[in-house]
């Protein structure tokens, strides 16, 4: 299910992931009717990642391209890393990487162009996970292996829900969905 | 709150559950007045539908009292008295937009949304009550609910009129509008319309209102044909003619031009695909029973066109593909825009020139919602629709 690198089609800007033969690599674009700098804006600002992306808990800026990222593993536990912007095209593309010491190795693309239907922008983010060979990382990795795809499938519909909306869609009980 | 409750196949209870919030900021909380049970909710009671959890609210056609409003509305006042769309719809997608509201790309969980992505090829819009394929939204059978971006769906009626003028504006009436729009009715045209329930007969008066010369309504329970007939149309007892040979002589050879599908999945039938339909349906080689819309097909005349109403979720077979290419029809079909038709049906019923009141044949205390299924389910002759009062029964 999952794609690996040597045979993912369809993957834009690739060359900017720091992604290695052998990484876990998902890609999906989603057209949001929203104008392209806004949508820039609002990702570039990486502590409004927690909004969308459901896995993150908090991302705390540390200066204009360093930031630490603390992701939900399971068991109700935590993992916290370091994490860089690499290509930082304001209006069109930003990419980032774990730094040195993350339990996962990762890095990200997310592009975004206009729409040539004049439907908004087109978004298409690329996310590279490597499986971690040691002991330590394997619970933690089951997370990010299980459905890397739906978790980015997910997190891509909030990010345009919460651009489109100014919120995002949830029927979760009790209280936004009472059931018995 | 008290709320009807869906348990399991033909398993509803009125249950004790919690009261709804405000969580997003364009939600609202309604106090609900009236709510009715739809013919699509028969589909739920009957488990044809899947993705249904035990402890589901039911109920998407509601109206009520705004009591709480989000500080993302500042259209909305606590106090007004609003009509719900069952359909979930953000008003700011690329649908919304266009004004195909029951496509809306994004009131769909993101969680939910998976299921009919995998199912239909895109995530299909939330709707109220109505299973986690549609975003596990709670229902309005029930003394309140949460109604997500409340300012596009509620429409404001004024003080003064009767809940049961304005009800169905939730979706039975848009929903026969709609059924009537896509038959792109001309003058001078005959419509035929299969199933006599509420959509039918809305979408009797709603042909008729666009302009066709006649309406055939066919079904088989005598009350629901004799209300067809007092609204203008002529029928055929599907039990007592063959339907398609009767179209022929009432059409004088040519056939309907454009044929109305208000029965949906779970059509009943004598003949052998009937049959044939029930039994594979029993060992789930198949999920939607459509001896109707095979009929609709073959009736319908050449060049004619077809609109679908009638709810279907899944997968048939024995579909007349080569009668609907050979004749050349054209189909049209979906869950109704609701939002796109609400204020001109809501003018309409206040200059008077709509009336949907004659439907109701029972009103029943929330409570009693559970006896309100059975009998709808069981007595479809007389029971035609039942509005449940969950503040209790107003005499007017």
């Amino acid at each position: 299910m999952n794609e690996r690198i040597s045979d993912t089609e369809d993957i834009v800007h690739a060359e900017h992931l720091a992604a290695r033969p052998g990484d876990v690599l998902v890609g999906r674009s989603v057209t949001i009717d929203r104008p392209r700098e806004e949508l820039y804006a609002f990702w570039r600002n990486f502590e409004n990642l927690p909004k969308f992306m459901h896995n993150i808990l908090r991302v705390t800026a540390l200066d204009a391209t360093h930031s630490r990222w603390l992701v939900a593993a399971p068991a109700g536990k935590s993992v916290e890393w370091p994490s860089a912007i690499t290509v930082d095209e304001p209006g069109h593309m930003i990419a980032w990487e774990s730094e040195e010491g993350a339990s996962i190795r990762n890095s990200g693309v997310v592009e975004f162009k206009d729409s040539p239907e004049r439907r908004g922008t087109v978004v298409t983010v690329t996310l590279s996970y490597d499986p971690p060979g040691g002991t330590v990382g394997q619970l933690i990795a089951k997370l990010f292996h299980k459905e890397p795809k739906i978790q980015a499938r997910r997190d891509l519909r909030r990010f345009k829900q919460l651009m489109e909306t100014g919120e995002v869609a949830t029927a979760a009980p009790p209280y936004a969905a009472p059931r018995a | 709150m008290r709320a009807l409750t869906w348990h399991g196949k033909h398993d509803v209870r009125v249950d004790t559950v919690p009261d709804p919030r405000i969580v997003n900021p364009r939600d609202a909380i309604i106090r609900i007045t009236s709510t009715a049970i739809c013919g699509s909710d028969l589909h739920l009671y009957d488990h044809t539908i899947p993705t249904l959890k035990s402890g589901d609210v039911l109920g998407h056609e509601f109206m009520g009292e705004v009591v709480a409003v989000g500080p993302g509305n500042t259209k909305l006042r606590v106090g007004q008295r609003v009509v719900v769309p069952f359909v979930i719809a953000c008003g700011g997608c690329f649908f919304c937009k266009n004004l195909q509201f029951a496509a809306c790309d994004n009131s769909n969980p993101a969680e939910s949304a998976d299921m009919s992505e995998f199912l239909y090829g895109y995530p299909m819009t939330g709707a109220f009550g109505y299973s986690h394929l549609t975003g596990g939204y709670a229902g309005g059978q029930a003394e309140f609910a949460r109604v997500p971006y409340s300012d596009i769906g509620p429409i404001v009626v004024p003080e003064g009129i009767e809940d049961e003028k304005v009800l169905f504006l939730s979706d039975i009436l848009p929903t026969g509008w709609m059924a009537a729009v896509n038959c792109d009715i001309k003058p001078e045209e005959i419509v035929a319309v299969w199933g006599c329930g509420p959509v039918g007969l809305f979408a009797i008066q709603s042909a008729f209102a666009l302009g066709a010369h006649r309406v055939i309504a066919i079904d088989h329970y005598p009350h629901r044909l004799a209300l067809a007939r007092s609204m203008g149309a002529e029928t055929i007892n599907f039990a007592e003619s063959n339907v398609r040979e009767a179209l022929v002589e009432m059409t004088g050879g040519i056939g309907p031009d454009a044929c109305i599908d208000a029965v949906g999945m779970e059509s009943h039938g004598f003949t052998a695909d009937s049959v044939l339909d029930k039994v594979k349906a029993s060992i789930k080689l198949v999920t939607d029973e459509t001896h109707g819309l095979r009929q609709v097909i073959i009736a319908c005349r050449k060049g004619g066109r077809i609109s679908i109403p009638g709810v279907y979720g899944g997968v048939t077979d024995k579909f007349p593909i080569g009668a609907m290419m050979e004749k050349g029809l054209t189909i049209r079909s979906g869950q109704t825009h609701v939002q796109k038709y609400m204020p001109d049906l809501l003018k309409l019923i206040l200059a008077g020139k709509l009336d949907t009141t004659f439907l109701i044949s029972h009103r029943l205390p929330l409570e009693e919602a559970p006896e309100g299924y059975k009998m709808f389910k069981e007595r479809q002759n007389e029971v035609t629709k039942v509005v449940l009062k969950p503040a209790g029964i107003v005499r007017h």
